[in-house]
């Protein structure tokens, strides 16, 4: 149901664009004045939502130990596993989001034959790094749309991305694995019932977003050849801040770029920021070393204090005496 | 316990598939069994929480405060301020599932609200309705609810189905704690009143006696002396332990559980064993006679209360450094809380192993060691005589508690320290051990009767862990480094796995030990007759 409600909007989404744009010749609004709105509420969104987060502070150092802790010298310290020191942890947050390194561990639970099995899982983390790889090319291929000249780093990324030649225009092995990333993900939700359980309509939301952002990319490029340099002209136009609307421009581009927008003014209000909030999370980014070093707490409270052993031995003072435990005052 | 049902059939009715009515439109069951005794109004009284009364969770009227929601929201508010993590944890969890099946309360029970993504998200669509934009305006697309008595009584029984062992939190890209959001679910829940007993007695226990089981200073004494009469009879020597007295090297402390039944008592004889042994200079103290916190279970200010008598005591004392026993929250405590919340209380040097000259530098600021880190240092220096083969009746493997697994990292100290005692030494199934161990479903304060099925259904991956490796290698002994494993294991194996009993890994050091001077000796600890020495 809620995969149905997303799958909707997306339609609906879809449409304003195409009417919007095709019915009644709003490509200045879809064109110029939404990209800019869309990016200015991306920045300033995911900006404040880090700020927000940073405010409040971290009281205690609870990082998740997934190995062996430095302690004596004849046993082998786990040092990205269990870091002490800030190089360490460096690496152990690289190692997560560069490599998905915690998905890697993922296991899946059966019952089996009266036994409980652990059997490896990694494809959520497989289609994860596709899908997370794929757009991060994709977006860094669209780059060349806001330089001129192309730099060589956006080109030589292109020239990898279609490095198959195959067909004309040459296909782009990011535009299949993004699809079979998003693919799986989806299938996944719908198939699994647990997770089918859980998921809510801002689950399914961006997959179907993104989706449908890659579909009429691919489309574009593959089936309805649209006029690229105009759209080049439009998008230099953006760059430059002298926006145009250069005629000759499919509406397919226009229901891709609106919907880039959407994505962009979703992503800071959404579960998109773990983007964001993985470089912030307590238990990955912090060495494990407070019986190292002092951790500081802003909010201790220094007028916490233990009950008293006056006022232990106070109450307990004559059984104390009689079993012979030594005391700091006779009466 | 009469009505729990037998372990096949407790197996058979595991059933992953979620129930057909989405998880806010399936009603919260309260009918006892489901929660765990609410706490009794004086041990409220006596800590000054809010909200006394006598009060039953299967009624429909909990006597919550007039204005229990704002105290709620405020609360929450005042929490998202305070801690980073929880405002991150609320904000990005993608509801992946990787957690899914991570959890032991999960994997024996099935039930959806045991994921824990979804525990958190019970949390999580408050938060949504309450303090973002989207939750307010778009509710039903965003997962977003209405704080109502029925939410409050779910948080009651579900973040008391946590045992905060962070299983999923490593298996979470972002690592998302539960633990973190449990804390201070059940933070909130005391605001109202809304709290266990076998949490509040022992934190009121503990700050009064000094321990959790309320064991007054000539008890806990009377109890010493009980022990040291059976180390004399096993061993022929008669040991001195110093308690509550001034001007000795070490401090030790270690949770009560281990001076207070079976079987950690045993292993509480292998550590006064062991210090005789290499004469260590120490004394043990009735004030602070309790290493473990469940101040943890209850609220970082309470935390850090019951914390605090560590250092205060080993000033009074004037002990140069503290040596902490086998307890597994306890070192949760100690490695990542102790130093941050007192260490203005902290008088104390550099640890130094006064056998081996080892500094422990790993332990520079808190000025604390552990057991298993100070045995292995002195075995490695071949500073202990050791016969091994008197525990050669027993084949052991070993269990990692969740604390000192994902919150400290102390894996191989132990094992290397049983390695050195026992011969016979299996290792559990991969996936159950080390850091992905599996926890006993009795910690962060659930070690109590009238949730045993609840207990014994989280216990299944340990048992059935445990289960493996009995049919395979003829295990019949688990031990383990924690005072709540040795009171949850026994009825967990009993259960899982008939026919293994739990020790602590002192225990078999004490089996081990040659103490100078000692008689022949005919039984183990538990005077059990050793190998070869039955006739």
């Amino acid at each position: 149901m809620n995969a149905l409600y997303s799958l909707v909007l997306v339609f609906a989404l879809v449409l304003i664009a195409l009417f919007g744009v095709g019915s009644a010749h709003m490509a200045g609004l879809f064109g110029t004045l939404l990209p800019y709105v869309a990016v200015a509420v991306f920045l300033v969104g995911f900006a404040r939502k880090v700020i927000c987060w940073a405010k409040s502070p971290v009281p205690f150092r609870i990082p998740t130990t997934a190995g062996q802790q430095k302690s004596l010298d004849f046993i082998q310290h786990d040092r990205f596993d269990n870091p002490v020191t800030p190089g360490q942890t460096f690496i152990r947050m690289v190692l997560e989001v560069c490599c998905f390194r915690t998905l890697f561990r993922n296991t899946k639970v059966e019952l089996r034959d009266g036994r409980v099995t652990y059997a490896s899982s990694k494809f959520l983390w497989l289609f994860s790094l596709l899908f997370h790889y794929s757009f991060l090319l994709i977006v860094i291929r669209h780059m060349r749309l806001f330089f001129e000249p192309v730099p060589e780093c956006i080109a030589f990324v292109e020239m990898i991305d279609g490095i198959m030649q195959i067909g004309v225009p040459r296909l782009y092995m990011s535009d299949l694995l993004i699809l079979a990333g998003l693919g799986f993900l989806l299938g996944r939700r719908l198939q699994d019932p647990k997770l089918r359980y859980i998921s809510l309509v801002t689950d399914y939301f961006p997959l179907l977003l993104i989706i449908g952002i890659a579909l009429s990319g691919i489309y574009m490029r593959y089936f309805a050849h649209v006029d690229i340099m105009a759209i080049k002209k439009l998008t230099m136009g953006l760059v430059t801040f002298s926006p145009v609307i250069p005629a000759g421009i499919s509406v397919v581009f226009y229901i891709h770029l609106f919907l880039v927008c959407v994505l962009l003014v979703y992503f800071p209000f959404s579960k998109l920021m773990h983007a964001g909030g993985v470089f912030l999370s307590p238990t990955r980014n912090m060495p494990n070393d407070t019986r190292i070093n002092h951790h500081e707490n802003p909010w201790n409270d220094p007028n916490i204090k233990p009950h008293s052993y006056e006022a232990y031995e106070d109450e307990f003072r004559e059984p104390m005496i009689e079993a012979g435990l030594p005391v700091d005052k006779k009466a | 316990m009469a009505d729990l049902p037998k372990a096949d059939e407790l197996f058979k009715s595991i059933n992953y598939t979620p129930p057909s009515t989405g998880w806010m439109d399936t009603p919260v069951d309260t009918s006892p069994g489901n929660w765990c005794y609410p706490a009794k109004a004086e041990k409220l009284e006596y800590l000054g929480f809010p909200n006394p009364r006598e009060w039953n969770p299967a009624d429909v009227d909990w006597k919550l405060p007039e204005n229990w929601q704002d105290i709620v929201h405020e609360g929450f508010k005042e929490r998202l301020d305070k801690y980073r993590s929880l405002k991150v944890f609320m904000d990005i969890c993608v509801r992946c599932g990787a957690c899914a099946d991570k959890c032991h309360f999960f994997i024996g029970s099935g039930d959806p609200k045991n994921m824990p993504v979804l525990r958190a998200e019970l949390m999580r669509s408050i938060y949504r309705k309450d303090f973002t934009m989207a939750g307010k305006i778009l509710s039903t697309l965003t997962g977003s609810r209405v704080m109502t008595e029925d939410v409050l009584k779910e948080w009651f029984i579900y973040f008391y189905q946590c045992t905060e062992c962070r299983r999923c939190s490593l298996y979470c890209p972002y690592g998302i704690d539960t633990a973190e959001i449990t804390m201070m679910a059940r933070e909130l829940l005391h605001l109202c009143g809304v709290n266990i007993n076998w949490i509040l007695e022992p934190v009121s226990n503990c700050n009064r006696t000094g321990n959790h089981l309320g064991i007054q200073p000539h008890a806990f004494k009377d109890i010493v002396d009980f022990m040291v009469d059976d180390i004399e009879e096993i061993t022929g020597k008669r040991l001195n332990v110093p308690l509550n007295e001034k001007g000795h090297e070490v401090i030790f402390i270690t949770p009560s559980g281990d001076v207070f039944a079976d079987p950690g008592i045993y292993t509480f004889m292998g550590y006064l064993m062991l210090f005789d042994h290499i004469g260590l200079d120490y004394t043990l103290s009735t004030y602070a006679s309790e290493g473990g916190n469940f101040g943890l279970f209850t609220s970082a200010d309470m935390m850090k209360k019951l914390n605090a008598k560590m250092y205060a005591e080993a000033d009074r004392l004037g002990a140069k450094w503290i040596l902490g026993g086998e307890c597994g929250h306890m070192w949760r405590v100690i490695n990542q809380y102790m130093d941050t919340m007192n260490s203005e209380l902290n008088t104390l040097e550099v640890p130094v192993s006064p056998i081996t000259g080892t500094v422990f530098e790993s332990a520079r600021q808190t000025k604390m060691v552990h057991i298993t880190e100070f045995t292995a240092d002195l075995m490695k220096h071949n500073k202990l005589k050791l016969d091994p083969s008197r525990n050669d009746h027993i084949r052991a493997t070993y269990h990692d508690s969740c604390n000192p697994a994902r919150a400290m990292g102390l894996l191989d100290e132990p094992r290397y320290v049983i390695k050195n005692v026992v011969k016979n030494f299996f290792e559990m199934p991969e996936q159950t051990i080390r850091e992905q161990t599996f926890c006993c479903a009795g910690g962060s304060g659930l070690n109590t009767d009238e949730i045993m099925e609840i207990r014994m259904r989280g216990g299944l991956p340990r048992g059935n862990a445990l289960k493996a490796v009995q049919e395979q290698n003829d295990v019949n002994m688990l031990s383990c480094i924690c005072a709540i494993d040795r009171a949850t294991l026994p009825p967990l194996a009993n259960y899982w796995a008939p026919g293994v009993d739990v020790c602590g890994v002192h225990e078999l050091v004490g089996n081990a030990l040659i103490l100078d001077g000692e008689k022949e000796r005919e039984t183990d600890l538990r005077f059990n007759p050793l190998p070869g020495k039955e006739g």
